[in-house]
């Protein structure tokens, strides 16, 4: 039988690597890979061999030069070792595909920064949309409320009831548009899928801490118009199980971690769409 | 010629920077400023052509949403004044780095030699400011002139010059390899000049040592041999300067004491570190027996223990005070990257998977005058927590303990404590991870940054007290980027067995690592020529002491050299062969073939001779204050829980990444609105089990001020009692010292030498007395013996310290407590007795006093009530716990009440009393801070399961959980002695530190 594959691409300044595979295991997937960059720049790892790519959080580069913009620039003109192909055909065919992308944080400035995001109709590798600094000036750990948008296309949300509690731990989350069109495009269509919001995921906020970060409009993820790739700045990696939940010593929760579902989805959908 | 980008924010983008520097001229300097604009500029010093450099300022340098670029075109606009701040030639650029590697991919080729691309920040101020003004806001806040430089430019300037001139920071000079002989043959004076002069920190007996060695036949016929006269070279009294150095020799440590007790008695100890610190260790694994899960203490970077059978946990904690007080980010950053080497350069090399920060600074509200060179505590504070944030954060570890502790003797010296632990599988291709060993042949191997400068004697600089001439470049920058490829890139090589050795390059750099590392095989042969450096000009001796960082030392046996260096390339990483490890007896030293030091191992490590000591302790009577008894003390709590050393520090932890790696179980904060204060962190480092890593400390510097012997008590039995707080399990647990200290060495400098030597002694005895007494092994540790700040005027001492750390684990993450209140009509039990113990406690702090009756630590009955709260924990019979420290029983149930969102009610004639009970008053049972205490909560129907797992146990129930939010104590008259709302008392732990 034919194996659901997730790869977790690291190196450089990217973190999150480990739980971010713990957590395609436990969603389903067979076989979760952590491939380090050179790994795909030797050519001994190619992308065409999964079906989900992870692009999680950390801090490529350091966020020297803005947060994610230095790997961008190496994935456009990274030459494959031997090959005659840049690392950003495969990534590009990849998409072609119909396979699966989930950028997180860092990963998911990393998106918009490449133009992944929201690549309103399919102008990908166009930047339409940044991550810039918190309002409140600093990094920040802090768990968030996000009210899903049950309209959007996104793959990953299906059977999220109200919204998701996760933690998110940036500095530069702030989302801004390039264009008021831009922000009535991805609204209209959907594709915000997660909004920092009230408790009781009833209504998006733009009061910190709810939003920690001053987000237009409250977006915390966004996601492209056929749903299957999708960035956000909370984690969801970061709470797969309840003991991750801050307050799991005194509520009754779970077993299962409101990050999981994310990865279950991706799973679901790669065992149903893609072998 | 070099070019300069600019990338300004787009009208009408938020610019953070400049609001976050607004905000802090007005609050720092008392500056009223209008706005301050910011712009980041790159100075491209290399030759591309103009279609490269567009590329270049257009796609990686600018965002495209909310930035413009412009390519020499000043942006700069409708500002009064304008400063440029960029660094000093020779200053670690990350940004510049990164910038030049973004080039490199979009021109496909490398930068040549002294091509580069350096970073600077253009501040833009309007207001109604003078040129003084500004340049205070310069000097003062935006620049760092040891690292940095600036220009300031008003408007009529900026429009004259057509802009900021372009500025190279490239170090220039020629390759050198210049060798100096040193004559040694000279009077004493001139000995003790030249270690002076050279800031190498040694001794005149020091020196003589040196100068006999030099005059030894033998040793004169050995270097004649190999080209070398009798004279040493500046490389090898360089490399002894730093083998002999308090900071890495630890010589007070070592040193023989005379210690004189308050009666007169004498006792003649010789070094401390083996008579307590290393004989605390072997008498508790001695008890241990079979039980001993230590695995290899005090003789690596780090010290190991058994996780269980298949992963070792290797812990270390550091310091990095000196450099902070210099340089705040620079040296903080550069501490905890620095102790993240240790655990990774541990064994064969450890995954890290947490870091712990505790930091002593003064007030950063302080408002009296401070000596030239000590910058403001406020400064001190700011650039620590930011260059720990940046570190720990960016290299993917999650903080997840700490403290501050605030003293404002600390103003003279901050201390910076970093810890790491890190995992390793038991065993690595078959052989327990833990061990390595050198054999003659292997390859000696540089890996990560190349050598600069930067810190040039920084450890002969720390073992010294802060002066107005000490050193730039004592100070170095990290930079956690090429860190983290380095360490990304060495597990991997671990796993594949490439390399026989590692360990990392610290203090005394090459010289040190390298040094240390021949000790393993009995010699050495490296070439300093074919070191990678950042830029010409080094001579060999420089090359061999710099501290640059993100540097490894490993020994590569020659089979795996190709491999290993092909990996290193491929991640990015730069990796060297300096040489290869010998059996000749000899550290041997060449420059492109030259020899340039030949010192035998011996003479290197063995040949110091121990210092000769003295401490003598008298009892220092502080003024006791009266017993007072009033009506209320509710607003004593308040003024308790705002105190520094009490309130919240939720806005400096918020900074730190504390949940990446996905295993955290206690998160610093807790409770219903996720900030009540955690007694201590559980971590599970193994995403697929559920046995999890335990960690907490105790620091108490206050109670130095009556007797060192008991701070250490408490800090021990702090750091043990948040441990078993959250569950840790008494069967694994280990600990770790940190002492820092004032200088105790008797001199003209340090006239109060012998008392405050007697201090380290007491300080001492106390360790061993109760780490034996708990059964808690000492795994590693670290002194600091010289934080002292003195000018030839003023001296400024800190309180002496012990950071105790605290590591060990808890089988079942799942059964782990936090210290909220849980539900309404829980029963609240203390659990120890309170006795008249208020000296050296906040609430005597508050009033201006110290007293004298320190807390007193009873170990046994202590740790006899420790196993059975682990008990309890395991049968999941406790709803909260939470310990007593700081603030004692009230500030303790104020927390507990507002982490949970409950009222609690309190009776203190339920409170178990020791001594006189003549003594006992409210203000006593509040506020004593009598050690081994834990404040619990459980609900009614565990009542008998709780109550027969303590009894035996010194315990007793002392009031309820409460639905009312408000915390209400009755005294021992029967009337309310104390009562407020929860949401007050939070609001009064919240507000202080909410705003830095």
């Amino acid at each position: 039988m034919k194996q659901a594959r997730a790869i977790v691409i690291t190196g450089n300044g990217t973190n999150c690597e480990r739980e971010a595979a713990h957590a395609c295991r436990l969603g389903g997937f067979d076989e979760a890979v952590i491939a380090h960059i050179s790994d795909l720049l030797t050519g001994n790892i190619r992308l065409d061999d999964f079906h989900f790519l992870n692009l999680t959080g950390g801090f490529l580069d350091g966020d020297d030069l803005g947060s994610a913009k230095a790997q961008a620039n190496r994935l456009k003109y990274a030459r494959i070792e031997g090959a005659t192909e840049h690392l950003i055909d495969q990534l590009s065919r990849f998409i072609a595909d119909g396979k699966l992308i989930l950028g997180v944080c860092n990963g998911f400035q990393l998106m918009v920064k490449m133009g992944l995001l929201p690549a309103l109709d399919e102008s990908y590798l166009e930047q339409s949309v940044t991550l810039t600094f918190n309002d409140c000036g600093r990094f920040q750990d802090r768990w968030v409320y996000l009210k899903v948008d049950p309209a959007s296309p996104s793959l990953f949300t299906k059977g999220v009831e109200k919204g998701l509690y996760l933690p998110i731990r940036h500095g530069e989350g702030k989302l801004l548009a390039d264009s008021p069109a831009t922000l009535a495009a991805i609204e209209e269509r959907h594709l915000a899928v997660f909004k920092y919001a009230t408790a009781d995921y009833a209504a998006a906020s733009m009061e910190f801490p709810l939003n920690p970060n001053g987000s237009v409009h409250a977006i915390a993820a966004l996601c492209n118009d056929n749903g299957r790739l999708m960035g956000m700045m909370p984690h969801p990696e970061a709470f797969v199980h309840r003991t991750n939940h801050p307050r799991w010593t005194r509520e009754e929760l779970p077993e299962e971690g409101d990050g999981l579902i994310l990865f279950k989805n991706a799973a679901t959908y790669v065992k149903e769409k893609l072998l | 010629m070099a070019r300069r980008i600019e990338v300004a924010l787009k009208d009408g983008v938020r610019d953070a920077r400049g609001e976050r520097i607004k905000g802090e001229v007005e609050h720092f300097l008392h500056l009223a400023v209008a706005g301050v604009k910011t712009i980041d500029v790159y100075t491209v010093d290399a030759l591309l052509d103009d279609n490269e450099l567009r590329k270049a300022a257009a796609e990686p340098f600018c965002d495209p949403v909310i930035q413009n670029w412009s390519i020499d075109r000043p942006q700069a606009a409708g500002f009064d004044f304008l400063v440029e701040v960029g660094f000093r030639p020779g200053v670690t650029d990350n940004i510049g780095r990164t910038a030049r590697e973004a080039i490199e991919y979009i021109t496909g080729r490398p930068f040549r030699d002294g091509e580069g691309v350096y970073t600077s920040v253009q501040y833009l101020l309007t207001g109604k400011l003078t040129r003084e003004d500004v340049e205070r806001i310069a000097r003062d806040l935006l620049c760092n002139t040891l690292i940095q430089r600036y220009q300031i430019l008003d408007a009529g300037e900026f429009a004259a010059k057509g802009g900021v001139p372009v500025t190279v920071p490239k170090v220039t000079g020629e390759t050198r390899g210049r060798v100096r002989e040193i004559n040694l043959e000279i009077s004493d004076e001139e000995l003790l000049q030249i270690s002076k002069e050279g800031v190498l920190a040694l001794t005149l007996e020091e020196m003589k040592v040196i100068q006999a060695h030099f005059r030894d036949p033998a040793v004169v016929a050995a270097r004649q041999q190999i080209g070398l006269s009798s004279k040493p070279t500046d490389a090898e009294l360089e490399a002894i300067a730093q083998t002999w150095s308090e900071h890495c020799k630890h010589k007070i440590f070592s040193g023989n004491v005379e210690y004189v007790d308050e009666q007169g008695n004498r006792e003649q100890i010789k070094s401390l570190f083996k008579s307590y610190i290393q004989r605390t260790t072997a008498t508790v694994r001695e008890q241990l027996g079979g039980r001993d899960f230590c695995l290899s203490v005090f003789k690596d970077n780090a010290g190991v223990i058994k996780f269980n059978d298949d992963w070792s946990l290797v812990f270390k904690v550091e310091t990095h005070n000196s450099p902070s007080a210099l340089d705040p980010y620079g040296g903080a950053l550069t501490g905890i990257v620095g102790v993240n080497r240790d655990p990774f350069g541990t064994g064969k090399g450890a995954q890290l998977i947490f870091n712990t920060d505790v930091f002593c600074f003064a007030d950063p509200f302080y408002a009296k005058p401070l000596p030239t060179r000590l910058l403001h505590p406020r400064r001190i504070f700011e650039g620590v927590v930011e260059g720990v944030e940046h570190g720990g954060n960016k290299s993917g570890i999650p903080t997840v303990n700490g403290s501050i502790v605030f003293d404002d003797r600390f103003a003279g010296k901050p201390l910076v404590f970093c810890g790491t632990a890190g995992i390793m599988p038991a065993t690595i291709n078959g052989a327990p991870s833990h061990e390595k060993h050198i054999n003659p042949g292997d390859l000696i191997v540089m890996t990560g940054g190349r050598i600069g400068k930067d810190g040039i004697h920084g450890a002969t600089f720390s073992s010294e007290e802060l002066n107005e001439n000490s050193p730039v470049t004592a100070v170095q920058i990290g930079d956690p980027i090429t860190q983290k490829r380095m360490t990304d890139f060495l597990l991997r090589a671990r796993d594949r067995g490439l390399y026989n050795f590692i360990t990392d390059n610290g203090a005394g750099g090459l010289s040190s690592s390298v040094g240390e590392m021949a000790t393993e095989c009995g010699g050495c042969r490296m070439d300093l020529a074919r070191a990678p450096l950042k830029y010409p000009g080094l001579d060999p001796w420089e090359i061999l002491i710099s501290e640059a960082q993100e540097r490894m030392s490993l020994a590569v046996p020659p089979q795996h050299i190709d491999e290993f260096l092909i990996m290193a390339k491929r991640f990015g990483v730069e990796a060297t062969v300096l040489g290869e490890f010998t059996d000749s007896g000899i550290f041997h030293i060449v420059y492109d073939e030259r020899t340039i030091a030949y010192l035998p191992i011996d003479f290197l490590h063995e040949g110091l001779p121990p210092m000769e000591l003295r401490g003598v302790w008298e009892v220092r009577r502080h003024a006791e204050p009266q017993p007072e008894v009033k009506a209320d003390y509710t607003g004593e709590l308040k003024s308790l829980l705002g105190s520094l050393n009490i309130c919240s520090k939720e806005s400096v932890v918020r900074r730190y990444d504390h949940e990446v790696q996905g295993g955290s179980v206690v998160k610093p904060f807790t409770g219903i609105a996720n900030d009540g204060p955690s007694d201590a962190a559980v971590v599970r480092p193994v995403l697929d089990s559920f046995e999890a890593v335990v960690v907490a400390h105790g620091i108490c510097p206050r109670y130095s001020d009556i007797d060192t012997y008991h701070m250490t008590a408490n800090a021990i039995d702090e750091g043990l009692r948040n441990y078993v707080a959250v569950g840790g399990s008494l069967e694994l647990v280990a600990g770790l010292d940190n002492f820092c200290w004032c200088d105790p060495v008797k001199s003209d400098k340090t006239p109060d030498g012998e008392y405050k030597m007697a201090q380290l002694v007491r300080s001492n005895k106390a360790l061993y007395d109760y780490c034996t007494a708990f059964g808690i092994p000492l795994i590693s540790g670290k002194d600091s013996m010289k934080n002292d700040f003195y000018d030839g005027a003023v001296k400024i001492s800190i309180p002496p310290s012990l950071l105790f750390s605290v590591i060990g684990k808890i089988e079942d993450a799942r059964k782990a407590v936090t210290m909220d209140a849980k539900r309404p009509g829980d029963i609240v039990y203390l659990l120890g007795k309170t006795a008249n113990e208020l000296g050296g406690s906040e609430y005597y702090a508050l009033k201006g006093f110290i007293g004298n009756k320190v807390p007193q630590v009873h170990a046994a009955k202590a740790l006899q009530r420790y196993r059975a709260l682990h008990q309890a924990i395991t049968a999941g019979v406790v709803a909260s716990c939470h310990d007593l420290s700081d603030g004692g029983l009230a500030v303790a149930a104020a927390e507990k009440a507002f982490a949970g969102g409950y009222g609690i009610s309190l009776d203190l004639t339920r409170v178990l009393k020791a001594g006189n009970p003549a003594e006992m008053t409210d203000e006593v049972l509040l506020f004593a801070e009598s050690a081994s205490r834990h404040l619990v909560t459980v609900h009614p129907e565990q009542r008998e399961a709780f109550e027969a797992i303590m009894s035996g146990n010194c315990f007793a129930s002392v009031g309820v959980v409460t639905a009312e939010p408000a915390l209400s104590v009755t005294g021992l008259g029967g009337e309310v002695v104390l009562k407020g709302s929860i949401d007050e008392f939070k609001e009064a732990w919240q507000s202080p530190l909410r705003e830095l």
